[in-house]
């Protein structure tokens, strides 16, 4: 166990340094930080000062090693554009991407276990055949068309819930949440599941299949010799064993529904870091870039990192193979 | 489909054998395709789509490219068949006065095009560094395969997003609608590989050790062409199949960018870009900037998609 964890420990830095470095790159080679910096009729002495002070002409990799140490220390520049720090911004967008990813990833859980339990069990119900063909079609459709499409009717059309932004927010601390008030609710629920749909389907699909497979098995056939009703089958024995891949399917695809909320965010004008990092191509921002590019890598490196221990703390098998042959 | 007929044919020298078009029919494939009407469907609706995108200058009846004819006059005009719709306009006109029609038909070549290229681009570099990686092994192997597993971790849109970006900054003086065209085809491409990569390495394990290869290397070929010229067709059915699957990916990506503003520039047609200035007006009810280019997105995916499904079907015996 403690090899296995170092082990993904080092692959983990590996992949950090990795991505540190191509974000180093685009920070420093890719357009003249020192042209973004100064003003258009800045001397040439100045221009030739400015670069010495910044460091900018000591050797590659001595300026690398500066990079991965402020990085770490959290300082990623100033922003080209709104020109504020970089973390500061980036702490202000983090909460409202969050609250949605959270409030997504609950959607998905809540409604594609019951979903995926049911076209499981009742396999050629009409309502399961209804379940799969829907879901099929939330795996074919781009997330944007279907953001659209929730927004035509239900803000459109029927004008029940808002259209972009976040309604009203409240600061606790430095977490501004709209968790908390009536307008914020109804401004998450379409974003939430337009983020949330595929993620619903993936569960669904798994969870049926997973019971499908459970369901088939002998000591589901004891449970039932023993005379236990439908309801203690079901719920008591065969669910608890589909959970194993479920879990980590849904750990792994935090990192998904962080990459999908960019298109979100930008459908809902939702104002967090996807909105932010699409703005950033835009306008060619690359301290916002490159700093985005690291935390969401860290992000998922930490997330990857506990899904494969947790895999192996819950499925014995894993352990007695004896490696990590991946996902 | 008619078994019984076959050894006749090899039997009976009297009749003119017959062409590759009459057999490819009779084949297994052709059989299982015509056994499924939504295959069926999804195949016609799939050439159709082809057909009319990429004939769009004969078709289409107006040029979107052509900014002479275009007139903001006749911006956000309805479809024709709304009270104050224009002959001109069948499907209406988008906020510069441009024909949805026509444009939608310059988008959708647009669109298979990048899909096309960029599946070309990930399935060149996907399986050649899958058969070296599998052929070669050792020290080869697992660099290859270690930098397939960090990009796995991603979602292959984020690597988009992000290849894409870098690329955009770098050429930045060009922001033709031809630049911005190369650089999608790289960066959907390039975040596509992986999958051919693991796959053709699988396949070439197995069949480097098979008495084929070792006959070609006695007679001293080089590894060169016993990589590319002997073991790379028996690897070539499984990535036909991810290629397909991977087409409709590379569309939806393309037009997700172009939706979100980093794609294609809007002045060159494209169903994401059209999908996105649309969205702008919905909420003043001007409905048909979008539903007919997204309508279309969400046919050619679909059909693209089913098409994939079945061709996954019918070249793995195992499943049929």
């Amino acid at each position: 166990m403690l090899a296995f964890a170092i082990r993904r420990l080092i692959e983990a830095a590996f992949v950090m340094l990795t991505v540190a470095l191509l974000s180093f790159v685009l920070f420093r080679f890719v357009g003249d930080p020192i042209n973004q910096i100064v003003s258009q009729d800045a001397s040439l002495e100045e221009r030739i000062r400015l670069r010495e002070d910044l460091g900018l002409n000591d050797p590659i990799p001595v300026q690398f090693g500066r990079f991965v140490w402020k990085a770490m220390n959290l300082d990623f520049g100033v922003s080209y554009q709104v020109k504020q720090p970089v973390i500061t911004i980036l702490m202000d967008r983090f909460p409202a991407t969050l609250e949605l990813a959270f409030a997504a990833a609950l959607f998905a859980i809540a409604i594609g276990i019951p979903m995926g339990v049911y076209t499981g069990i009742h396999r050629h119900s009409m309502l399961s055949k209804w379940f799969l063909s829907i879901s099929l079609i939330g795996i074919s459709l781009p997330t944007f068309l279907i953001g659209i499409l929730l927004i035509y009717v239900f803000a459109v059309k029927l004008g029940w819930l808002p259209s972009y932004g976040r309604g009203e927010t409240v600061k606790i601390g430095f977490w501004k949440t709209g968790l908390l008030t009536w307008s914020g609710l109804k401004a998450l629920i379409l974003p939430a599941i337009t983020l949330g749909l595929f993620q619903m389907t993936l569960i669904t699909r798994l969870v049926r299949s997973e019971m499908l497979e459970v369901l088939r098995t002998d000591y589901i056939k004891f449970a039932r010799a023993r005379g236990l009703s439908n309801r203690a089958v079901y719920f008591g024995h065969a669910l608890k064993n589909t959970l194993v891949p479920v879990v980590t399917i849904i750990g792994l695809q935090v990192g998904a529904i962080i990459a999908f909320a960019i298109i979100t965010e930008t459908v809902f004008q939702w104002p967090g870091m996807g909105l932010l990092f699409i703005k950033s191509v835009q306008t060619a921002d690359i301290p916002v870039m490159s700093a985005y590019l690291l935390l969401v890598a860290f992000m998922f490196v930490v997330i990857n990192f506990i899904v494969d221990l947790l895999y192996v703390a819950i499925d014995p098998r894993i352990r007695l193979a004896g490696s990590g042959a991946g996902h | 489909m008619n078994d019984s007929s076959a050894p006749k044919d090899v039997l009976d020298r009297s009749k003119p054998p017959r062409s590759r078009l009459a057999r490819s029919l009779d084949s297994d494939i052709a059989a299982s395709f015509l056994r499924s009407r939504v295959v069926v469907a999804a195949g016609i609706a799939a050439a159709l789509m082809v057909l009319a995108a990429f004939g769009a200058p004969l078709l289409a009846p107006s040029n979107p490219y052509d900014l002479n004819s275009v007139n903001l006059l006749d911006a956000n005009t309805p479809p024709v068949w709304h009270k104050d719709g224009d002959r001109r306009f069948l499907l209406g006109s988008d906020n510069q006065g441009r024909d949805i029609l026509s444009t939608m038909l310059y988008g959708t070549r647009s669109s298979i095009l990048i899909g096309l290229l960029a599946v070309a681009f990930a399935l060149t570099l996907g399986v050649s560094l899958g058969l070296i990686a599998g052929y070669v092994g050792g020290r080869v192997d697992s660099v290859i395969m270690r930098v397939a597993d960090v990009q796995l971790t991603f979602p292959a849109i984020l690597t988009a997003l992000l290849v894409d970006g870098v690329a955009s900054v770098m050429f930045k003086n060009q922001s033709g609608g031809t630049t911005k065209f190369w650089i999608l085809v790289f960066s959907i491409g390039l975040s596509y590989w992986v999958q051919y990569a693991r796959t053709v390495r699988g396949v070439t394990l197995v069949e480097r050790n098979k008495e084929y290869v070792q006959a070609a290397r006695l007679i001293g070929m080089n590894q060169f062409s016993i990589m590319f010229r002997h073991v790379l067709p028996n690897v070539l059915s499984p990535v036909l199949v991810i290629a397909t699957i991977n087409l409709a990916l590379a569309i939806i990506t393309e037009a997700t960018l172009s939706f979100l503003g980093v794609g294609l520039p809007p002045t060159t047609p494209s169903l994401g870009t059209m999908i996105g200035t649309g969205n702008e007006f919905l909420l003043s009810g001007d409905y048909w900037m979008v539903l007919f280019p997204g309508l279309t997105l969400a046919i050619l995916v679909l059909s693209v998609n089913l098409l994939g499904d079945w061709l996954r079907d019918a070249l793995n015996p195992k499943l049929r």
